[in-house]
């Protein structure tokens, strides 16, 4: 670092005809520069630092139980911690399934409050409506988890009483979390399709297109990659939402293929049951956790493959 | 056909004057006491004018004259907004174009407009044109091969992208994204093509390109041109309009304007006094 600053000194700085003091002040600025350059990159860095050490420690401590029995414990279907039996199935399946029919739901809904508020909104309804979106993304999810259990799971079993029995279930917290993910994929389609110029929105009116024709042909096609970012973002949450779905999924630990019925996640179970586990149960939930991250890992390096061939094939 | 009839079959190669009509000069566009607000910003005032078919027509002025908001007006972008407003009346063939009973789109379809910057869509070339025309007709897959195959012939872009159509539009160069504009807006068969300040993002070369263009085009459109540029309007239209502060200044032929111009503001803006 020393030698460097030095050399710099001498070959960059020795410029004929610089003053000394010029000299100075540009000795100084390169230094600070390049221990800003350094600083950031520190901070980079500590973020990749951070995920490795994550993933190890998760590792290292469900050790036992990937060690022990990882196919079982991976295809099992059921949880039992009393009778040592810890199948991770329900749990990967319910995560997968609510998550889905949350970015099912919440995905259309988005785009259309986003080209709602983007095309068609009167300048008066605009901010009011747009604050509102965003005010949404701020409601602590307990709320929506106590909203759920205490309106949306008797109603749904008041209006399907056979699909849903207990008002709980996989679909119940897929609602609850296609609601909670709403406002972040809507605000991001809603930003990235105001980066389209107004020259080339104008420009598709102008050959006499309609707002649908705009919006389809021009819109997505230019922002369709800030786009799936806002969906994989929301899709991101859905995994791992913890306290919502624990409210309104039911806790059913033994595997059923079910959409309507009680089930569990990774999230709730291991909410449920971490604080009061000890020995190969904590292991086991360790290692939930460790599917969990993968699982999330999985689905983002996932959403950049297809964006990336979508690129590929469109250039 | 009447010209109600007309208009709502957008389809038809429609007649290039009208029945009612036995004087082939009658103006495309008439535009009758136009005033035109930005909110309580007055932009246009009180502007009366005659647009003959298959003719240039150039608007000049210094910046901020309002030669671009009149052109906005001819296909309603202004409506896209909430803000501005206008006053007074603008016909085409005779027929009032914000008349409650007209769509917008089609008149937009009917009045084709190329921008300042080139405005590829995010698509393929040969998409970029067929988007326009698959808004209003139905074609083959032949059909439309060889409508974009004319199209961009017309645009004098045809030998330069004819083994590139299926790259993206906006891999082309400035010059080559504004033929390609222009070729789009050809290809969904206007009547009238508006051109605003169309070659001040493009070189020379390409400004040339555009230049030839505009004087092949008017056999069988009526174009429009805003320009900054006073050789560029004294070189390629048939009629110049001067526009000053949101009035209409001064308009008639364009060897008149640009050698016996009958107002002083003309004669000091033409002559680079001002503006």
């Amino acid at each position: 670092m020393h030698v460097s600053t030095k050399r710099l000194a001498s070959s960059r700085f020795a410029f004929p005809g610089a003053s000394d003091k010029e000299i100075r002040i540009l000795k100084r600025n390169a230094l600070i520069d390049r221990a800003f350059e350094r600083s950031t990159q520190a901070f980079a860095l500590a973020v990749l630092l951070l995920l490795g050490a994550i993933l190890v420690s998760l590792c290292v401590s469900s050790w036992d139980t990937l060690s022990a029995h990882a196919v079982d414990f991976l295809t099992g279907d059921r949880w039992a911690a009393n009778m040592e039996m810890f199948g991770a199935l329900p749990a990967i399946y319910g995560t997968l399934v609510t998550s889905l029919i949350a970015v099912a739901i919440a995905v259309p809904v988005s785009f259309g409050i986003a080209i709602f508020l983007t095309e068609k909104c009167p300048e008066i309804l605009r901010r009011p409506l747009g604050i509102t979106v965003e005010l949404l993304a701020g409601i602590p999810s307990i709320i929506y988890g106590m909203w759920g259990v205490e309106m949306l799971a008797p109603f749904l079993n008041h209006i399907f009483p056979d699909l849903f029995p207990a008002g709980s279930g996989l679909a119940t917290a897929g609602l609850v979390l296609a609601i909670m993910i709403i406002p972040f994929i809507t605000a991001i389609s809603r930003d990235v399709m105001l980066t389209v110029p107004p020259i080339t929105r104008e420009s598709a009116y102008g050959l006499g297109c309609t707002t649908w024709e705009v919006v389809r042909g021009v819109i997505f096609p230019t922002v369709r990659h800030g786009m799936m970012g806002g969906v994989v973002l929301g899709l991101g949450r859905a995994l791992g939402e913890t306290m919502a779905v624990t409210f309104v999924i039911g806790n059913n630990l033994f595997f059923h293929p079910t959409i309507t019925g009680q089930g569990t996640s990774i999230a709730a179970l291991i909410a449920n049951q971490f604080p009061e586990a000890d020995g190969a149960q904590r292991s086991a939930l360790l290692a939930l956790g460790l599917v969990l991250f993968l699982i999330t890992f999985a689905v983002l390096a996932t959403a950049r493959y297809m964006l990336n061939r979508i690129e590929r094939r469109a250039a | 056909m009447t010209i109600n009839e007309s208009f709502t079959h957008p389809l038809t190669e429609h007649e290039k004057t009208s029945p009612t009509s036995s004087d082939a000069t009658t103006a495309k566009l008439r535009v009758e006491n136009l005033n035109f607000f930005y909110g309580k910003t007055q932009a246009l005032k009180d502007i009366s004018l005659d647009v003959p078919a298959n003719r240039v027509t150039a608007f000049i002025g210094p910046s901020g004259c309002g030669k671009s908001t009149l052109l906005r007006c001819f296909n309603r972008i202004h409506d896209l907004y909430a803000g501005p407003r206008s006053e007074g009346r603008i016909f085409l063939d005779g027929q009032d174009i914000n008349a409650r009973s007209v769509d917008a789109n089609l008149i937009r379809a009917r009045i084709g407009m190329v921008f300042q910057k080139p405005t590829p869509f995010p698509m393929s070339v040969f998409d970029n044109i067929a988007f326009g025309v698959k808004l209003y007709e139905r074609l083959s897959s032949h059909a439309m091969q060889e409508r974009v195959e004319w199209a961009l012939r017309k645009a004098a872009l045809w030998d330069e992208v004819k083994d590139k159509l299926k790259y993206s539009g906006q891999a082309l160069s400035g010059g080559q994204q504004q033929r390609l504009c222009i070729a789009r807006t050809i290809a969904a068969k206007p009547d009238v093509i508006l051109l605003d300040e169309p070659t001040s993002a493009l070189d020379p070369i390409s400004t040339g390109y555009i230049e030839d263009l505009v004087n092949e085009l008017k056999q069988d459109y009526t174009l429009m041109i805003v320009t900054h540029n006073m050789q560029q309007a004294a070189r390629i239209s048939d009629y110049t309009a001067f526009m000053y502060l949101g009035e209409l200044v001064e308009h008639g032929e364009t060897t008149q304007i640009f050698t016996k111009p009958t107002q002083r503001k003309t004669e000091d803006y033409i002559t680079g006094r001002f503006g």
